[in-house]
């Protein structure tokens, strides 16, 4: 296997591409006794709608997911989350907008549950009674979702930032939808996307990554297959369809989210800058050392509550900030204050070269998680870069850069607001 | 890795642990008093307070940008309880020199900087200043109504506080609403400085530097530290009756999709000599994971819910169910995870389900070395509980658990409330 030395972050990482197409990254970690492992395909509640041989195919809301949840079946009745719990490993998967991800951490008997990890994912298996059973379960996650008012809050955001794609509807589909999900369903999506060339398999911990290849090579099927390609909706427009989306729910204050499109760039090394840039940006104009942050923490319009995010997605990209308020647009306002105010002076000089510091002690920290840094590994790979080249990008940053990327970015036209407001 | 518990200063105590594979050492200092009513909210308060200013760093903004100009120190304010002790202060992240370009000692300006919020808040007439108080207030007040915000935490919560209304324990971390409303910054100011004096303190150290270093460090800091008479008559009072012989009822009503069902128990007589590992086995054959009773029935057997889980309270001897499900399924639901209960009991767990357990809890504990936050959540709780095994020493312990042992601890839990969440709607349906 290739390897690549990160001395600024004291990693080394292995790295491989299958006969299959499958991509393999190992993290050696000496001195842990925690195992941890991702296997993950490019396929996730986005992927409603794809080309097959010429052919526009349309699958319900929620596949993916329910997909998931199947994938734990095994032939013979067995649950693969039985098996690898009863080895002592914890199993678990979730389903994102364009990744579906199976992973388990353990800290012993890794090689076996490697081997039952690949196995189960490779191996579908569904009955129309089992499918039936589950739609009970995932009816009930449902549930539980539409009285979240975080989740209420983005999926309006998303209606207005992108009204014309999927992304905008929840990926555990609706009670509805899923109703529409037969084991026939299921095995075409499956058979159309788990394939290696479209999967990613990622693993830290004390191990030898030859042995990891050795386990992949033996475990997955040989064969190269392509893969549909997924239709997602171009967009053109990087206004908002409307500016303002209102619900209200059981909260005990108002909810806020204020979000701006972002068009990802489509080559790795572009899209890494990309997302330094819109991360660091948003410290500058957001973040907890920042002027506009401060001063409204301390006026009260912002509770202890309050978080930013750039969150790139299935072809379409998004910036978020987002908390709780008694006034939400009294925070866009000051928000559009802010902006305004570095468009004319810029950004200080010395602000922007602590927040790069502090960007790299954020770094760190996020190195520090294994199951952070084996899904991150997976969720840039699908983006077309390496996680780990993060910190050497973040150096060559520009303080104009930021400014360009605030100045078109975080317009006022190009703002959208969702709001969740107490029923009583 | 190597542990060490030294007396800095009177009732000032530091755990050290020291460890080369992180990236990021830790750092937590923990003020240590009684779960009261009356208190709960000032101490709550105080560290929030103390993180808005210092003489030398007078606002939020100044301090931010020192943290920022120390590569990203994170220096947050800690509020939690374990058992009936509150444990207030602050944690600290603290990226270790050897990834930071020009090599300066983070970490004792860290410790100065810590020790600086803690005993040299910003004052006037040595007062804390009060609009940093009523902003603080307000913004304890959002958070503590904000609990409805998450129906599944809500739930427990509320579960916890109907349980032990007579008792310390249905006082969240927080306080209340009440008790936050009535802090003013003169009481505050008063109230701080005596806990700053009396308060057994905690300190916990995880990272590369040596004991020396982290010691000299942090006397420098804490120099200024007033000391007086170090109460350390504090403590849990762990009931292990349930308060009526037959469980109670709370309903609530809201205009929610899916009802919360919150099942409160007493482990009971087990916790006259806890046998703390078996309690942790009990409590995952129960409800603990996916081979748990609670999933494999109330879940994938009967689909009645997304989530059906156990979790237990050794320090205050009780243990809640927590799950999801439709209105109507209530009874069902209730019925299926007392008798999942009475099940272990009468001594049905499989050699798989047990293994599965132990397995799971041992590994568990063992990954506890390769987390910092871990490492200090027990270490912390391990100090006021006053054991002395270290998750390794637990888990070994853990593996060699029997199904007798399991049953035992079985036997000796009882339901003491039951709280159900629902919606407008099908109120018809559910009954106690």
């Amino acid at each position: 296997m290739q390897s690549r030395e990160y001395p600024e972050i004291g990693e080394k990482l292995y790295e491989e591409t299958l006969p299959n197409g499958l991509r393999l990254r190992v993290v050696p970690k000496a001195g842990f006794s925690t195992f941890f492992a991702a296997f993950a395909v490019n396929y996730g509640g986005a992927h409603r709608r794809f080309e097959l041989d010429g052919e526009k195919i349309d699958t319900p809301a929620g596949i993916a997911h329910f997909l998931e949840h199947k994938m734990f079946d095994m032939p013979g009745g067995d649950s693969a989350i039985n098996i690898l719990s009863a080895n002592g490993a914890d199993p678990n998967a979730f389903t994102s907008e364009d990744v579906t991800c199976y992973y388990f951490e353990c800290t012993h008997s890794f090689e076996e549950n490697l081997r039952l990890l690949l196995r189960f994912v490779s191996t579908p298996y569904f009955t129309p009674e089992t499918v039936e059973k589950e739609q009970g379960i995932i009816g009930q996650e449902i549930r539980m979702g539409e009285d979240d008012p975080g989740d209420a809050m983005y999926y309006n955001l998303y209606k207005l930032l992108y009204p014309e794609h999927p992304v905008k509807d929840r990926i555990a589909g609706t009670v509805e939808s899923i109703a529409k999900i037969s084991d026939k369903t299921l095995y075409d999506c499956y058979n159309m996307f788990y394939r290696p060339s479209n999967m990613v398999l990622s693993v830290a911990g004390d191990i030898d990554p030859e042995k990891v290849l050795k386990i992949a090579l033996e475990e997955l099927s040989p064969a190269r297959k392509s893969v549909p390609v997924a239709d997602f909706p171009e967009f053109k427009s990087m206004l908002p369809a409307e500016s303002i989306i209102c619900e209200n729910m059981e909260v005990s204050a108002p909810q806020f989210m204020i979000g701006a499109k972002l068009r990802p760039e489509k080559e790795g090394s572009k899209a890494l800058r990309q997302d330094l840039v819109a991360k660091l940006s948003l410290r500058l104009l957001a973040g907890y050392s920042s002027p506009l942050y401060t001063k409204l923490y301390f006026s009260g319009l912002l509770s202890r509550n309050f978080d930013y995010e750039c969150n790139i997605t299935a072809g379409t990209g998004a910036l978020i900030l987002g908390g709780e308020s008694p006034k939400p647009m009294e925070v866009l306002k000051a928000l559009n204050l802010e902006v305004e105010r570095i468009n004319k002076e810029g950004l200080d000089s010395e602000r922007f070269e602590r927040a790069k510091r502090a960007s790299l002690g954020a770094r760190l920290r996020g190195l520090e998680d294994f199951e952070n840094v084996c899904v991150s590994l997976i969720f840039c790979l699908f983006e077309g870069y390496c996680a780990f080249d993060a910190l050497k990008v973040l150096g060559s940053i520009t303080k104009e850069e930021c400014e360009e990327f605030i100045r078109e970015h975080f317009a006022p036209e190009r703002l959208a607001v969702s709001i969740i407001e107490a029923k009583r | 890795m190597e542990y060490s518990r030294t007396e800095l200063m009177p009732g000032v105590w530091l755990s050290h642990l020291h460890s080369d594979k992180f990236k990021t050492a830790c750092l937590s200092l923990n003020l240590l008093a009684q779960l009261k009513r009356d208190s709960a909210s000032m101490n709550a308060l105080i560290p929030y307070v103390l993180r808005r200013g210092t003489v030398q760093h007078g606002d939020m903004e100044a301090i931010s940008a020192k943290l920022d100009e120390l590569y990203g120190v994170a220096i947050e304010p800690v509020v939690r309880r374990i058992g009936e002790i509150q444990c207030f202060g602050f944690y600290s992240s603290i990226p270790e020199d050897d990834f930071l370009p020009h090599g300066q000692d983070v970490l004792r300006e860290s410790c100065s900087l810590m020790a600086e919020m803690l005993i040299a808040p910003a004052t006037r007439g040595g007062l804390l200043l009060p609009q940093y108080v009523d902003s603080e207030k307000e913004k304890l007040l959002q958070i503590i109504r904000g609990r409805i915000n998450n129906k599944e935490g809500y739930a427990v919560s509320r579960c916890v506080e109907e349980m032990c209304c007579y008792e310390d324990f249905a006082v969240s971390a927080l306080g209340s609403e009440e008790g936050c409303e009535a802090v003013h910054y003169r009481s505050l100011t008063k109230h701080y400085r005596k806990m700053l004096q009396s308060c057994p303190i905690e300190i916990f150290y995880c990272g590369r530097s040596s004991k020396n270093t982290v010691v000299s460090a942090l006397t420098d800091a804490l120099m200024p530290l007033p000391r007086a008479e170090i109460d350390y008559d504090i403590g849990t009072d762990v009931r292990m009756n349930s308060l009526e012989e037959k469980p109670r009822y709370v309903e609530e009503v809201m205009d929610v999709s899916q009802g919360k069902l919150c099942m409160g128990f007493r482990l009971g007589e087990c916790m006259e000599d806890p046998d703390v590992a078996a309690i942790h086995v009990f409590s995952a054959v129960f409800g603990g994971g996916t081979m748990s009773k609670l999933f494999a029935n109330v879940r994938e057997k009967l689909s009645l819910c997304y989530y059906a889980s156990s979790s237990v309270n050794i320090a205050k001897g009780i243990m809640l169910v927590a799950s999801g499900i439709e209105f109507k399924n209530f009874d069902k639901a209730k019925a299926e995870i007392l008798s999942q209960l009475y099940a272990i009991r009468a001594g049905d767990i499989s050699d798989g389900e047990l293994n599965a357990a132990k397995s799971g809890v041992a590994s568990d504990l063992r990954s506890f070395m390769d987390s910092k936050g871990e490492l200090e959540g027990f270490y912390l709780t391990r100090a006021i509980q006053g054991e002395d095994y270290s998750p390794t020493d637990l888990a070994l312990l853990v593996e060699e658990v029997t199904k007798e042992q399991v049953v035992k601890i079985a036997e000796s839990v009882e339901c003491d409330l039951i709280y159900f969440l629902k919606g407008m709607e099908g109120q018809e349906n559910a009954e106690p």
